[in-house]
Parts: structure tokens; C-alpha cells; sequence
């Protein structure tokens, strides 16, 4: 039956829903600030690292004890989503248990979620415990864990241990209910069961308890679902489209500029002919900025990665430079792309936690210039880059973050010509001696006098 | 053994052009392998057995230039590609189609970048091509007890492995020694920089707790423990930085830090 409850539900369903397409499309907006790449290519391989690596949780399981329960949590979410099903076509309904008439099945499904509900309270705990007492070093240190990234990440295991809990009063509610009104009990609940006893046993404050566990579940559900566009938990979504357009090429390579590579060509060949320059809608040759000073000289890709970035640190507790004290923090360069792109384009959220800088303690010397490099992001940070590739090895969701350190760097040099003075010296030298020290070439190959082997008899 | 010595003329392109010849391979030399004082050993040891298993090879010799790596790395594209488009000119007009080189910049820049800018060339760094001649029994490592009982670790190099997926030929290389080989806690994609990437070979580091080559030094010799063992490198960066983190502990008499091409060179007894 359809009653005024079902109405109420299909309205609040909505406007969630409605809200959370609203939060997608500036989310789009913003990452479309960014300049095109073609990323179409190959997409069985990118279907497979994709399956690998987001699907699969591959490279979460360089650290085996978050690998694990990670999985717990990740799992449940998936299985608990059949119940949201459930839980929206009886809302919508007025249905009891929808789903039950697969019997069986059914049964084994409500059981998986029971066991995996209760294993996400256990990791979540023990992951608020490992933010918040023991202090994993690369979860509670650096400077931009500040405030908010802190407070966002506790909403979340909070937000999750009581959407179990609502879970679990439903479910205990209702299955007292059914056992006393001596009805035939659908689905299997080997958790439920142990806590019968917590509730009363009049039917009716059952039946109310086990509504208010159900509405509160639903609408924690949509509550969090539009929270995610402001968290770091928005990886949830995020994690799949990003693993798919990553980088398939060998993490050596680095982007090469082809206008960079008309103009040498015509330098040393004065009968070559560059293409026609690219024009805007207008006509108007589009300039072209070498490297990246701010966010729209970022891919689309670059800057989705800052979206999908859950602030685990595992890029920055392997960067070899952070490690030893420096100021570079990959995660920073990816959470500040993110920041930047949000004061620069629109926040995605009902509610704007975009003001991250002001509920920390600044404590990297920032410029006033209001652009990702410099206002944001210092020199220092970026000269202190190896480009080891260990951040990008480490990141389980596929972030590039020596792409966006690389294009950084190169608007210092190209467009400021602001590299350390050393390095301006093995530039000279390079371009005089072709080497990086200054020895003059025609000792090259003075390497092979008096080379001796052992003759052959 | 004096008398038993050849003195080696190392051929250049230049040389085998004009006699209408072509080697089966370049080596590609590299800026290190030529002006380091300490790397040009390990180039002097590899073509110690490039001689000793008769390849027909050849070098660009004066003809070589700078990859344009660092310049790359530092973000200056436009040395870079200044470089690269250069380089290709000169390999191209030699028709080159094989390269070795023991420099893992070097590798990494003409296989991977090389190809954008119109250079096709099968490259291969110099860890790969000991390991096919020791498959091959071309190099039979007939010293190699010598090494036994010793212990060696081998550092891994960025650009060797995480850039391009090699981890186990220069290990393969090094089992052939019949040593002891010891892994570092961080080792393979694991691996710790030794902090010269990235152009930072030359620059002072940013400012910090302590030096990456310092860090990656201290596990090495935590791995090795204490007495006499060798930091195995397959890259002219990585030498210098363990060396001058060996230096810097005050471990030089008895930690050495050899290219796996050296130890090679040594058990087959090609120089001392």
C-alpha cells in the first residue's frame, strides 16, 4: 500500500538524490577548468586496471593491516547498497522486505550483511583509534593535515559506525517483532539475534523502533551521500574513473610539449614549417603557457586526481624528500590543487568547508599571489623533488602527483626562469659542453686511453 | 699476466661508418660514464666485456652529447627537447637501432621520450644485457668465488626500476656471483631514491633533517652489517651518492660500492 509515508520517503529520496546530481555537475564544472588530454586510448587495459587496482584494491595491500580493514569497509558498502535497493523500493512501496521472496539467497545475502555491518563498526573503530590515539604518523602529521581534513575524517568513521548501528536497530527491531508475532521470520540476522533482548516487548514501540532505525539509516544514507562531495571520502566515486584514465605509459616518461618541438625544429632547420597556431571561437591565436603557474594550466586529469585524493599520506610517508625533513609533501601539492581549484572555481558542497587554511596554523611561507604556485604551493616544496616516482607508486587510487610537481616546475623555468642558481649553471653547461659539468666535450672519449683486456690464448 | 695484456682501441661510429661497417650495438656512454672520474671505471669495465665476449660494438665518442635528462627533469623542456632533437639527428644519420647504456637517465630518456620526438631505438640498460650474456654462457663468471660468502646489497635506481619495471635483471646478475645478496627494507618498487634524481645531482638539497643519501646509506649498511660488504648501483647517481654516504659514515675501508658491470668485470677476472 502506498500510504502518505511513502510520499514523504519518495520527496526526502528525491531531494537527495536532486542534491547530489546538483553537487556532480559543479564538481564537473570545476574539473573541466582544466586543459584537455586525450585519455581514450587503450581502454581494455584500462578496464582491467581498473578492475586490478579500484575493484580489486591492489595496491592497498602494500600495507597489510589498513589493506584489511579497508576490505571490511569497502565490502560492506558495496553489499549494504542491495539493502539501500531494498530499502528504497519498500520506501517507495510500502513493502515489507522486498527482496525476500528469493528466499534462500536472501537469507545468505541478510546474514553477508549482518557479519560485514558489524566488521565495518569493528575496522571503523579501530581506524578512529589509529587517527586519533595511536597516531599514525602519515595520518595525523604534516602541515596540511589541518582542521578540517582531521574533522573530515572522523564525520566519516563516525558517520558510518552510527548508519551501522540504525542498520542494526532496524533489524533487531524488527526481527523481535516478527518472532513474537510468531510470523515466519524473512532473511537470516546471526547478529540481530544476539541482541534481542536489548528492546522491550510490546509490538507496537517495536514496530516504531524498528521505523526510526529505518528512516534514520535512509536518510544518514542521503545525508552522506551529499556530504562526499566535500570529504576526502568522495574517493568512493571518484576512485574508478580516476584509475581508469591513469597513466598507462612507463612512469620514466614525462609529457612532452610538441609547440616546444616546432619551434627547435624551426631553429635548426629554417625551411621547416611550424602548423598553424591553435586559435579560439574568435580567431585569435590561443597563448600557450609553458608549464602550469595555476589550475587551468592543469589536465582535466591532474585535476581530477585532487577529487579523488583520500589523504592517506602514503605518497608523502614515501617521498624520499619528506622522509628526510624537507618541505615537499605530495599529498599537500594534491590537497592544495584541490583547495585552490574550489576558491577558484565552485564549491560542490551545500555546506562549504572550503576555508581549510584559515582553521589551520599556516606554517609554510606562502605569497600573497592568489595562484596555485606560490599562493599556494612554494618553490621550495618543488626544487626538493627527486621525481623518484614513490609517490606514485604508493598511491592506491592511481594520483600522479609528480605530473602536476613537473608542470609546476617547468613554468618556474620556462616562463620566470626562476630555477636555483645551480641549476641554471648545468643548464649553461649542458648547452656549451652538452654536459652537466663543465668539462669540454672534446675529453669525452678520453675515457678509452690506455684500455687494456686480457688477451685471449 | 703483463704480457697477456691487449690494449683495447674502442671503435666509434664515426670510424665504422667510414668503413662502410655497423655495429650490432651502441653503447651510449653518458656524461657520467665519461667525465666521472669514479664512473669512468665501470665504463672501462664494461667494455672490458663487451671485448671479452667479442659483440661488435661502438661508441659516438666526442660525437656524444648530454641526453638532455637533468634538463628535462629540472622542468627546462626547451634544453631538453634542444638536446634530444640533436642527439636523434646524430643517431638517426648513423642508423642506429640497438643501444646500450649503463645510465639509467640515459635509458629512460631515448626509450621513453626519445620515440615523441621522431627516435625509434630498441634500448637497454646494461643490468638486462649481463644478465642475457650470463643466460647466454657468454660471461661464465669463473671468479665468482670470490664473492662468496660476501654480502651484497643492491640499491635499487628509480629510473631502472619504478620508471621502467626492472628489478630483477640486475639482481639475476648479481646472483650469478654466487654471493651472499642481502635486501634492504626498502627495496624493488619499495625503494628508496638516493637522492640525486631529478636533476638534484646537481643542486645542494632543499633544506632538511638530513640528506636522502644519508638515509639510504644508513639502511644500507644496517642491511649489510657490520665487516666488509658491497652497495651494488646500476646507475652513475646512485655510485656517487652511496660513495659519498659510505664517505660521510666513515665505512669506506670496509663497505665498497661497485657497478654490478664492475663486479662482473672483476670475477671474470677482465681487471682488478
Amino acid at each position: 500500500m502506498i500510504g502518505i509515508e511513502n510520499i514523504i520517503f519518495l520527496i526526502v529520496a528525491a531531494v537527495g538524490i536532486g542534491l547530489f546530481v546538483w553537487q556532480i555537475r559543479k564538481i564537473r564544472k570545476n574539473v573541466l577548468m582544466g586543459r584537455d588530454t586525450d585519455l581514450a586510448d587503450n581502454p581494455s587495459e584500462r578496464i582491467n586496471k581498473t578492475l586490478l587496482v579500484a575493484f580489486g584494491q591492489q595496491k592497498m595491500f602494500k600495507r597489510m593491516l589498513p589493506a584489511v580493514l579497508h576490505l571490511f569497509v569497502y565490502v560492506g558498502f558495496i553489499v549494504i547498497n542491495i539493502e539501500v535497493l531494498e530499502i528504497l523500493i519498500d520506501g517507495i512501496f510500502g513493502t515489507h522486505r522486498v527482496l525476500g521472496f528469493v528466499g534462500p539467497l536472501y537469507s545468505g545475502l541478510m546474514a553477508l550483511n549482518e557479519i560485514l555491518a558489524a566488521l565495518v563498526i569493528i575496522a571503523c573503530a579501530m581506524f578512529l583509534w589509529r587517527r586519533n590515539v595511536t597516531k599514525v604518523p602519515r595520518l595525523a602529521t604534516g602541515v596540511e593535515m589541518r582542521a578540517w581534513p582531521k574533522m573530515d575524517a572522523n564525520v566519516i568513521l563516525i558517520t558510518e559506525i552510527v548508519l551501522m548501528l540504525a542498520l542494526f536497530v532496524f533489524n533487531i527491531a524488527d526481527l523481535k517483532r516478527v518472532l513474537l508475532a510468531g510470523e515466519e521470520v524473512v532473511g537470516a540476522y546471526p547478529v540481530s539475534h544476539f541482541f534481542v533482548d536489548i528492546f522491550g516487548e510490546d509490538p507496537d514501540q517495536l514496530y516504531i523502533i524498528a521505523k526510526v532505525g529505518w528512516w534514520f539509516h535512509i536518510l544518514g544514507i542521503l545525508a552522506f551521500m551529499n556530504y562526499l562531495p566535500s570529504s576526502k571520502h568522495f574517493h568512493i566515486i571518484m576512485a574508478f574513473p580516476n584509475v581508469y584514465y591513469s597513466k598507462l605509459l612507463p612512469k620514466g616518461k614525462f609529457t612532452t610539449n610538441p609547440a616546444i618541438t616546432h619551434e627547435i625544429k624551426a631553429m635548426l632547420d629554417p625551411s621547416y614549417q611550424p602548423p598553424a597556431p591553435e586559435v579560439d571561437a574568435e580567431g585569435n591565436p590561443v597563448m600557450q603557457r609553458f608549464g602550469a603557474k595555476d589550475v587551468e594550466d592543469l589536465t582535466w586529469k591532474q585535476l581530477m586526481d585532487s577529487y579523488t585524493c583520500t589523504e592517506c599520506g602514503r605518497c608523502t610517508s614515501v617521498c624520499p624528500a619528506n622522509i628526510t625533513g624537507k618541505l615537499l609533501s605530495p599529498r599537500k601539492i594534491v590537497m592544495d590543487t584541490r583547495d585552490r581549484m574550489e576558491e577558484k572555481g565552485e564549491h560542490p558542497a551545500i555546506f562549504a568547508p572550503n576555508h581549510y587554511k584559515e582553521m589551520g596554523v599556516e606554517r609554510m611561507e606562502t605569497t600573497e599571489e592568489k595562484t596555485l604556485l606560490r599562493g599556494y604551493i612554494t618553490p621550495e616544496e618543488l626544487w626538493a623533488c627527486t621525481t623518484c616516482n614513490a609517490c606514485v607508486e604508493s598511491c592506491p587510487v592511481n594520483i600522479d602527483q609528480l605530473s602536476t610537481i613537473m608542470d609546476l616546475r617547468r613554468f618556474l623555468v620556462l616562463e620566470e626562469s626562476a630555477a636555483p642558481a645551480s641549476l641554471n649553471a648545468m643548464f649553461t653547461n649542458i648547452e656549451n659542453n652538452g654536459a652537466p659539468w663543465a668539462f669540454p666535450a672534446s675529453d669525452r672519449f678520453n675515457w678509452a686511453d690506455e684500455l687494456y683486456v686480457p688477451s685471449k690464448n | 699476466m703483463e704480457e697477456n695484456k691487449r690494449l683495447v682501441k674502442v671503435p666509434t661510429m664515426a670510424q665504422m661508418a667510414a668503413n662502410g661497417e655497423e655495429p650490432e650495438i651502441l653503447f651510449w656512454v653518458g656524461c657520467a660514464g665519461a667525465f666521472d672520474d669514479r664512473y669512468k671505471r665501470v665504463t672501462r669495465a664494461f667494455v672490458q666485456i663487451l671485448e671479452h665476449v667479442g659483440v661488435k660494438y661502438a661508441v659516438l665518442g666526442t660525437e656524444e652529447s648530454c641526453t638532455g635528462d637533468p634538463a628535462k627533469r629540472a622542468g627546462n623542456e626547451f634544453l631538453f627537447q634542444m638536446q634530444a632533437l640533436t642527439n636523434i639527428e646524430v643517431l638517426n644519420a648513423y642508423n642506429v637501432k640497438k643501444i646500450v647504456t649503463a645510465c639509467p637517465h640515459c635509458f629512460n630518456t631515448i626509450k621513453n621520450e626519445y620515440p615523441d620526438l621522431g627516435g625509434n631505438y630498441e634500448v637497454i640498460h646494461h643490468s638486462t644485457f649481463l644478465q642475457q650474456l650470463i643466460n647466454e654462457g657468454k660471461v661464465k663468471v669463473q671468479g665468482g668465488e670470490a664473492f662468496k660468502g660476501k654480502r651484497i646489497t643492491f640499491h635499487d635506481s628509480c629510473y631502472l626500476g619504478r620508471a621502467n619495471d626492472i628489478y630483477e635483471a640486475p639482481r639475476d646478475v648479481l646472483a650469478a656471483l654466487d654471493a651472499d645478496l642481502v635486501e634492504m627494507k626498502r627495496s624493488r618498487a619499495n625503494g628508496l631514491c638516493c637522492g640525486a634524481g631529478g636533476a638534484q645531482m646537481f643542486k645542494e638539497p632543499e633544506p632538511g633533517k638530513k640528506d636522502i643519501n644519508i638515509e639510504r646509506t644508513e639502511e644500507a649498511l644496517a642491511t649489510l652489517g657490520a665487516g666488509n660488504g658491497v652497495i651494488a648501483t646500476a646507475c652513475p647517481f646512485c655510485m656517487v651518492m652511496m660513495n659519498d654516504g659510505v664517505k660521510n659514515k666513515d665505512q669506506e675501508e670496509s663497505v665498497k660500492v661497485f657497478d654490478i658491470a664492475e663486479l662482473i668485470a672483476q670475477a671474470e677476472g677482465l681487471s682488478k
